[in-house]
């Protein structure tokens, strides 16, 4: 199973190895040409041969995570943010640190040694601490060291009505689509790029699409929902089992109209489901790429999920099989007319 | 089943409190391995008994350790399948947030304990940690399935795969108590090759985390002449003042205090000496927060001890321990059980 392989796999900002073994090892027989770029992309390419315009599949491989930061005398490790996490959800949870996957936990101090108070101020990320059962600094030093990665551990399970949990779906399910999509055969010649350090800057689509110069690229996201109890429906974002969203605007760009005109006529003729993000917050590779020389024409397609940044993610697997199936649509509705004829 | 084996597949069973059917049938099969003579009482304690090879007049002693753990009830199914719930024992809201849980409707569900996300609060609400009035459980469904799945009254258990740590430490949810189920378990093998002359009643306790009261009817179908409750103290850590905590791997901590009796108290101490086995000392200064304190004032009074494990992060899914502390106590309790004799008994009275 590809999300499970994909999602239980760590790549951290700047730590992408694990994900890249596993797409090179998942894609290879089905494209080209693949290369490594000198900050750790992926560009894989099929038909580079061929006419027609250069469309650029991008999905980032990293996800937010932590750094041990330094060791503490009792064995215990400190630690610090790679991306975007609210440290309330870090308390109580299993981590795995470094190369050797070293288990450690973050705990708190039990509730009986609190005050009543306390209780309703949340633990901030310096007051926490990673243990991996290490009584003293020495012996911590035997298994983990300053500038280790730390990833969340999350075991990907189906749930509910064809829904799915886990950590990193932001952005392992782009990454999913994008390997799907490469099993097909297209008409146009493709450049599949998986990039690193989105999570911090959207720093690998920077060079990814100098390098690859594309005519058109279509972004595929994890994306915020916020349909739960509690929250406004203006403020969904996206809500599951609606289908793939595409993107209006958000912080770092504002989608081709023609993009969105076309890939809604591809959703309708086929019979997709597909929402509109509502508000414009958030941000992903789009951002860089679509500024890229004289401007791409570029779209953005998301998936959506729950509780995003966090060990526990929840999508729904239906929004995931559509959006691979949309993307093929609109892949072969470009190939078929050498660009997105209306 | 090796000890931190035996130890995992406990923890990672379900049993809330008033919910412990599950882990208590495991629990007495693993006793009837030992004895013939099992039996659960009305509320679901586990009463195992071992008879002693003394006369008629022999001593009896009951060893107690609670199987429950705490955990949460569902109180409202909200408008698009969400899950509200309120705790069972002393939650800290701070440590469910994005937590895995098993919700025991119809069938058993996994859950996800989700909140408002993080971009739509206001600055000062990321001050604010998030009451569990404002938690919810998601389990993927929409609203029509989950009121067929679930209702109202329903339990919830966290879900948590038992983590090994460095150096004998592991980490998982529900250490309070079923370590000390362990550590009664590892008592048990070691009376094997002891010739005992007490009866012993080793029980696991239901309902502690909401009041002790297993142990309240326990004590009172068995009234032991000495009844040592086993449960889980807490493990030092960063932040809390030393004289509360006790490091993890330095042996296990006897009780005393008001709720202590004294002569349990020294003859612990004298064995752990003349054994060479590793202990701390725990000072309470008033009724302890474990079955102890429930066996002291059963009926006409009992003699009680306490004996505790170190455990950091009580209370949350990662709780940590070093499984040596649990052998240790095995050792300690089944050596001190060889020496309690009927003069031991007779001079608890001889103030």
């Amino acid at each position: 199973m590809l999300l499970k392989k994909l999602t239980e796999a760590n790549g951290v900002s700047g730590n992408e190895d694990e994900v890249r073994r596993i797409i090179i090892e998942e894609i290879t027989p089905f494209v080209d040409n693949i290369k490594v770029d000198v900050i750790g992309n992926i560009i894989a390419s099929k038909n580079h041969h061929l006419s027609g315009p250069k469309l650029m599949l991008a999905a980032h491989m990293d996800e937010v995570g932590f750094m041990v930061v330094s060791i503490e005398s009792n064995g215990l490790l400190k630690f610090r943010a790679v991306g975007g996490i609210d440290s309330r959800i870090l308390v109580s949870k299993h981590v795995v640190i470094g190369e050797n996957k070293i288990n450690g936990v973050i705990g708190a101090k039990a509730i009986h040694l609190q005050k009543r108070n306390e209780r309703t101020i949340p633990l901030t990320i310096e007051q926490l601490y990673i243990d991996i059962g290490a009584k003293t600094k020495e012996e911590a030093e035997k298994t983990v060291k300053i500038g280790d990665y730390v990833a969340f551990v999350s075991e990907y399970l189906t749930m509910g009505d064809n829904y799915a949990k886990g950590k990193a779906f932001d952005d392992r399910v782009g990454c999913a689509v994008l390997i799907e999509i490469l099993k097909h055969q297209f008409d146009m010649p493709i450049y599949a790029v998986f990039t690193v350090q989105e999570e911090i800057g959207l720093r690998g689509a920077t060079v990814a699409s100098y390098a690859v110069n594309p005519d058109l690229a279509l972004i595929i996201e994890g994306t915020t929902a916020s349909d739960v109890v509690g929250t406004d429906s203006k403020h969904y974002v996206t809500q599951l089992g609606k289908g793939p969203a595409i993107s209006v605007m958000d912080r770092g760009m504002i989608a081709n109209p023609i993009f969105n005109k076309y890939i809604t006529i591809i959703a309708n003729n086929n019979n997709i489901p597909l929402q509109v993000r509502q508000g414009a917050t958030g941000g992903n590779d789009a951002g860089k790429i679509h500024l890229h020389k004289e401007g791409v024409t570029t779209g953005v397609i998301s998936i959506p999920v729950r509780y995003i940044h966090s060990t526990n993610s929840i999508i729904n697997i239906q929004d995931y099989d559509n959006t691979i199936l949309l993307t093929k649509m609109f892949i072969d509705g470009v190939s078929k007319t050498k660009g997105m004829t209306i | 089943m090796e000890t931190n084996d035996l130890l995992i597949s406990i923890t990672e069973k379900s049993g809330v409190s008033g919910y412990e059917q599950t882990i208590q049938s495991q629990i007495a099969e693993i006793f009837l391995t030992f004895t013939n003579d099992v039996k659960v009482d009305t509320l679901g304690n586990v009463i195992a008994k071992i008879s002693g090879i003394g006369d008629a007049n022999r001593p009896s002693i009951m060893v107690t350790a609670h199987a429950d753990e705490i955990g949460f009830m569902i109180s409202k199914i909200e408008k698009g399948g969400f899950l509200r719930v309120l705790p069972i024992g002393g939650v800290d809201p701070r440590t469910v947030l994005a937590q895995e849980v098993i919700v025991h409707g119809k069938e058993d569900l996994l859950g996800i304990f989700g909140a408002k996300p993080p971009h739509l609060l206001q600055a000062d609400d990321a001050k604010k940690a998030i009451p569990l009035d404002e938690l919810f459980i998601d389990l993927g469904m929409d609203e029509q399935t989950v009121k067929e799945s679930v209702q109202i009254g329903d339990i919830v258990t966290i879900r948590r795969k038992a983590i090994p740590l460095l150096n004998n430490h592991i980490a998982a949810k529900a250490m309070d108590d079923r370590s000390g189920i362990v550590l009664m378990i590892e008592m048990m093998k070691q009376l094997k090759r002891l010739h005992i002359q007490a009866d012993i009643y080793v029980v696991a306790t239901v309902q502690e985390e909401v009041g002790v009261r297993g142990a309240i009817t326990s004590s009172y179908s068995i009234l032991p002449d000495i009844g040592i409750a086993i449960d889980v103290t807490h493990g030092d850590m960063p932040g809390v003042a030393s004289d509360l905590v006790f490091e993890l791997g330095k042996g296990p901590v006897i009780g005393y205090g008001p709720n202590i009796h004294s002569n349990i108290y020294e003859l612990l101490i004298k064995t752990a000496k003349e054994e060479n086995i590793p202990y701390q000392i725990e000072v309470s200064q008033g009724p302890t927060g474990t079955d102890a304190r429930a066996i002291q004032v059963t009926q006409a009074g009992i003699a009680t001890g306490l004996l505790s494990i170190p455990l950091r992060y009580m209370h949350t899914s990662v709780e940590t321990l070093n499984t040596k502390d649990i052998k240790n106590g095995g050792k300690l309790l089944a050596l001190f059980i060889e020496r309690v004799d009927k003069q031991f008994v007779e001079e608890l009275v001889c103030y």
